[in-house]
């Protein structure tokens, strides 16, 4: 085990090392880009025995990810923002084609107006590409997170393409300590890729073909299938990874202090960790609030959100993120998966830290309060509110 | 108990860097630590802010920080732009770079600490693209002024970043800034 400090992004970079990728194809863009210098230099100096493909684009990188993957190598990229939704297209083929690439994304608002902070809305808005979606909360769970998502990726019974997200600058650029665990140790929790099939000259196939209406639905089932077995793998993985090196993260819902919660928190990335300040500084007042953080996106826990709700009163549900003429994502997502529910918690939106405006504590106890006085009251004051907004 | 560090600066002067030593430091002390900047549109000159948290626990908040126990000031003129004391504790202390003494420094209410750290680097002929280098030497001053961190912690750091004579370059200013450092309580 090596004890480290570096930012996130660097911890990408020695994630993707341990994982021993054997492609990377990608793109610079502010704030991923120090993931992928360091990735440039750990292949430069041997370190990393990879082949590096520089492209012209972030459409590029993943068309090259997809090969690389297809030729049944382990394939890793990463992208932010605006390189993000430049993918999109690429996106829908990795995951139609089955193909288990990893790819950080560094979550940065997208434009006009022009900004390079964190924002949910590039990775969100990709919420139906058939990727699998995890949220980071610290920089050990980056990189605990990015080595389980190659098991998960790489089982025969997912075999999907999967985000691991972070908060640009609040998370890619903040120094803090990770414990690396030994390669040996690695390597035996994540055994080389043995894809079930790969491209060969020798043996030729074609693949990503054309598929008729009378089978269409049929490969779509399966995208959804894979997702409903990535749901059940990922607290698996989690555990065992827990067993291995001593870090778990809570699964598909990072819940701290929920159980006996009149009101819970729902969070996201590092506004969950911070939820959690909240939280006790809220109990020594008397308020029985807990956080939920959700760790995994897609596929959704509707499950475990489900008997969250079993024993709250309230849900207040923070989003760093808008839906244009809905609302918050993991608000949509929750209330969803609540429909059909009896004895539902009240829901209410909460809007904040969009374009990197810091979101603390502080924020997060004035809406645990408001909400908190909702639930007194019964009733939903308003559907979403947006936090701080400025007159 | 957590304490928060916020170190003011010009683009150019190594403020992130001076965070990310500080709590390289702070963490080969055994220290729960974090250090992360306020990115603007990064350009040399311009005001720039870190930030360092040093604590006995796992830190779990990552917001910036609004109420520091430490201010570190790198380019004093920086005081004619900017409220860089703004929300330092009552208990708190400012370090600056700076050849007056602390009392004349214009700042009531806090306890004010000196160093000529750019003198230093000129004495030294620490200098990077011809400017003087001071983020490494301040470091030395603000183990002496708060005891938060050792000096031989600050040292390791520099040595560890920069090898051979640049290193020890870069510790030799620390060194002399502890020596130098003016307490004005």
């Amino acid at each position: 085990m090596q004890n480290v400090i570096d930012t996130a992004n660097h911890i990408v970079a020695y994630a993707a090392k341990a994982a021993r990728v054997q492609v990377i194809a990608a793109y610079p863009i502010t704030p991923q880009t120090s993931i992928v210098e360091r990735i440039a230099e750990l292949v430069e100096s041997g370190e990393l025995n990879a082949e590096y493909i520089r492209v012209e684009s972030e459409h590029s990188a993943m068309s090259a990810c997809m090969g690389a993957a297809a030729g049944g190598v382990r394939t890793f990229t990463a992208t932010s923002s605006h390189g993000l939704v430049l993918m999109h297209e690429a996106l829908h083929w990795a995951s139609g084609s089955r193909l288990p690439i990893v790819m950080p994304v560094v979550n940065r608002a997208l434009g006009p107006g022009w900004n390079i902070w964190a924002d949910f809305t590039d990775s969100m808005s990709q919420r139906d590409t058939g990727w699998i979606q995890f949220y980071c909360a610290e920089n050990q769970e980056v990189f605990d997170t990015i080595i389980q998502v190659y098991k998960l990726c790489e089982n025969e019974r997912v075999l999907l393409p999967a985000m691991v997200c972070l908060e640009g600058f609040i998370l890619s650029h903040t120094y803090m300590p990770v414990e690396i665990p030994d390669q040996e140790k690695i390597d035996d929790f994540l055994p080389p890729y043995k894809p079930k099939w790969f491209l060969d000259v020798n043996k030729p196939i074609s693949h990503a073909n054309i598929v008729s209406p009378e089978w269409y639905m049929e490969f779509r089932y399966m995208i959804q299938e894979a997702m409903e077995n990535a749901k059940q793998l990922i607290p698996e993985i989690d555990k065992e990874y827990g067993k291995y090196f001593g870090f778990e993260h809570g699964g598909l819902i990072d819940k701290y202090k929920c159980e006996d919660a009149d009101l819970i928190l729902l969070t996201m990335g590092t506004i969950g960790s911070e939820a959690k300040i909240a939280v006790d500084n809220l109990r020594k007042e008397g308020l029985k609030v807990g956080t939920a953080r959700v760790r995994v996106f897609r596929p959704f826990p509707r499950e475990e959100i489900r008997k969250l709700a079993e024993n709250a009163q309230m849900f207040a549900v923070i989003d760093r993120g808008i839906s244009f003429g809905m609302e918050g994502f993991l608000a949509e997502e929750t209330k969803a998966s609540l429909s059909n529910q009896k004895d539902q918690p009240l829901i209410a939106g909460f809007i904040a830290g969009l374009g990197g405006r810091d979101v603390t504590f502080k924020t997060i106890e004035k809406i645990a309060k408001k909400s908190s006085e909702w639930m007194r009251a019964g009733k939903v004051g308003k559907e979403t509110v947006w936090v701080d907004l400025r007159k | 108990m957590l304490k928060e560090i916020r170190i003011h600066g010009r683009g150019g002067q190594g403020a992130v860097t001076a965070a990310q030593l500080l709590a390289h430091a702070a963490f080969i002390e055994g220290k729960w630590v974090q250090a992360f900047p306020y990115f603007g549109a990064e350009r040399r000159g311009a005001p720039v802010k870190a930030f360092v948290r040093i604590s006995d626990e796992p830190i779990l908040v990552h917001s910036q920080v609004y109420n520091p126990e430490y201010v570190i000031i790198l380019s004093p003129e920086l005081m004619q732009v900017m409220d860089a004391t703004e929300g330092l504790k009552k208990d708190g202390l400012v370090l600056m770079n700076t050849t007056k003494k602390p009392g004349e420094v214009n700042l009531k209410g806090w306890r004010i600490a000196t160093v000529d750290a750019t003198g230093i680097a000129l004495e030294l002929g620490l200098l990077v693209a011809g400017f003087p280098v001071v983020n490494t030497s301040i470091l030395g001053a603000f183990a002496k002024a708060t005891s938060e961190v050792k000096l031989e912690s600050v040292l390791k750091v520099i040595r560890e970043t920069w090898s051979g004579s640049a290193g020890e370059k870069n510790a030799k200013a620390a060194e002399l800034a502890y020596e130098r450092l003016i307490k004005g309580w």
